[in-house]
């Protein structure tokens, strides 16, 4: 098992200033965190947003609950599919062959012509050459295979490509992102890009970065992918959500990783 | 300060009667507001709020909820005030009654990059879920309820 403790410094800085005219002395602490690897070019992980016991489960490989779900993939990697072919038949040695898989998706499909989530590609293997049915995005199989593949670039910066033939489906997932919309009338942008670290209530807003899913988020008891997090966020403000696996939300997908260019895998990662 | 003279009636009846009657109907329902001097000065429905409703709109989260975003001291019992927004304390020595009003019926009036919604607009938006299609976030006598309650934090 790898070893994930990230290395975390603390950097304070504290002026303190004092005064005879007051009671006691009043002190401005400024206090900068240095969160490592998972801060790139002022671009923060959602880790960097929880409490500090949250990031102590996803820390501990033992504890974090998402690991459960990558040792379920990893089984199921060599399990039989209809045809008695299974993942391991093509990609006998998937630590090597995944490796770098998860930060690069979505890609350009060129068989369709447009892009290709990383679900998208597994139900196409499964389908095509295992003869297995196509499984839903957030269904036990597929999220078990998807924390596997993802863990398997654990630590690994997040590098998609959206030049090319990518070019007008990230300009897509952009005008997505900045467009507002639901009753309550926001775009992504106005909580995620605008008011990460403020409040809305007790939750706190975070830059709505995706290097860590799928995320095995604490309210949902299990982990989650990327397109129910976009259905939630979209419900929240009272908008029409798109189905998982719609061409909306894989532009959207691309636009947001690129969001976080740089920033390590985190799966399976822990949220509130 | 230049005058500026608006009315406008949210829903459009002109393009709603041209979409179907289902929205002229609604639209009908809409109250018609005069901004005059960046302020709606007169109630939404000729009747006064109840700052005591009001109060209980701004916690309820499926209503007003501007603790989601406002810090409120006279809420303190409540749990967890946002800070997107600034504080509203006070909020009444700062503007007028009008001023309140059209700040609640559509802030996007000063700033059209304002994250706050308009609770009482329902055209022009995009994508709405059906729940909530063809509907203001607020009643106008919620809206008038709320302003009620914002007059009463000086």
């Amino acid at each position: 098992m790898k070893n994930v403790k990230s290395k975390r410094g603390w950097k304070l800085t504290s002026i303190a200033l004092g005064s005879t005219l007051m009671v006691g002395a009043m002190a401005i602490e400024v206090i900068a965190k240095d969160w490592g690897s998972h801060e790139v070019d002022g671009r923060r992980s959602g880790y960097t947003y929880m409490t500090d016991e949250t990031r102590a489960v996803q820390d501990d490989n033992f504890e974090n609950p998402g690991m459960l779900w990558v040792e379920n993939g990893e089984a199921l990697w060599s399990k039989a599919g209809a045809n008695g072919k299974s993942c391991a038949s093509c990609h006998a040695d998937p630590e090597k062959d995944m490796k770098g898989v998860m930060p690069a998706y979505p890609k350009f499909d060129k068989r369709t012509g447009k892009m290709i989530s990383l679900e998208q590609m597994v139900n196409r293997e499964l389908v095509e050459k295992m003869g297995e049915k196509a499984e839903k995005f957030d269904s036990k199989k597929m999220l078990s295979l998807m924390t596997y593949i993802g863990n398997i670039s654990k630590g690994m910066p997040v590098n998609v490509k959206i030049d090319g033939p990518a070019k007008p489906f990230f300009e897509k997932g952009k005008a997505f992102y900045y467009q507002r919309r639901g009753q309550l009338d926001l775009a992504c942008s106005n909580c995620h890009e605008d008011n990460p670290g403020k409040q809305i209530r007790a939750n706190t807003l975070s830059e709505g970065q995706i290097n860590g899913f799928p995320t095995y988020r604490l309210k949902w008891q299990k982990p989650g992918s990327v397109h129910r997090r976009f259905r939630g966020c979209n419900k929240n403000v009272r908008a029409k959500p798109y189905k998982a696996g719609s061409d909306e939300y894989v532009n959207l997908e691309l636009f947001v990783k690129w969001h976080g260019r740089g920033l390590p895998v985190e799966t399976p990662a822990v949220r509130n | 300060m230049q005058m500026r003279k608006t009315t406008l009636i949210a829903g459009v009846l002109a393009v709603a009667s041209m979409i179907g009657t289902q929205s002229a109907f609604s639209a009908s329902h809409m109250k018609k507001y005069t901004i005059e001097n960046d302020a709606i000065n007169t109630s939404l429905t000729g009747k006064p709020g109840d700052a005591a409703k009001g109060r209980k709109l701004a916690v309820n989260r499926k209503k007003g909820n501007c603790l989601a975003c406002h810090v409120i001291s006279d809420l303190k019992d409540q749990p967890f005030h946002g800070n997107v927004g600034p504080s509203l304390d006070g909020v009444a020595d700062r503007y007028t009654e009008g001023e309140l009003r059209l700040r609640v019926v559509n802030p996007k009036f000063f700033h059209s990059g304002s994250i706050m919604p308009a609770f009482y607009k329902k055209s022009g938006l995009n994508r709405v879920i059906k729940k909530f299609k063809d509907k203001t976030i607020l009643t106008a006598q919620e809206v008038e309820d709320v302003v009620a309650y914002l007059k009463t934090l000086k």
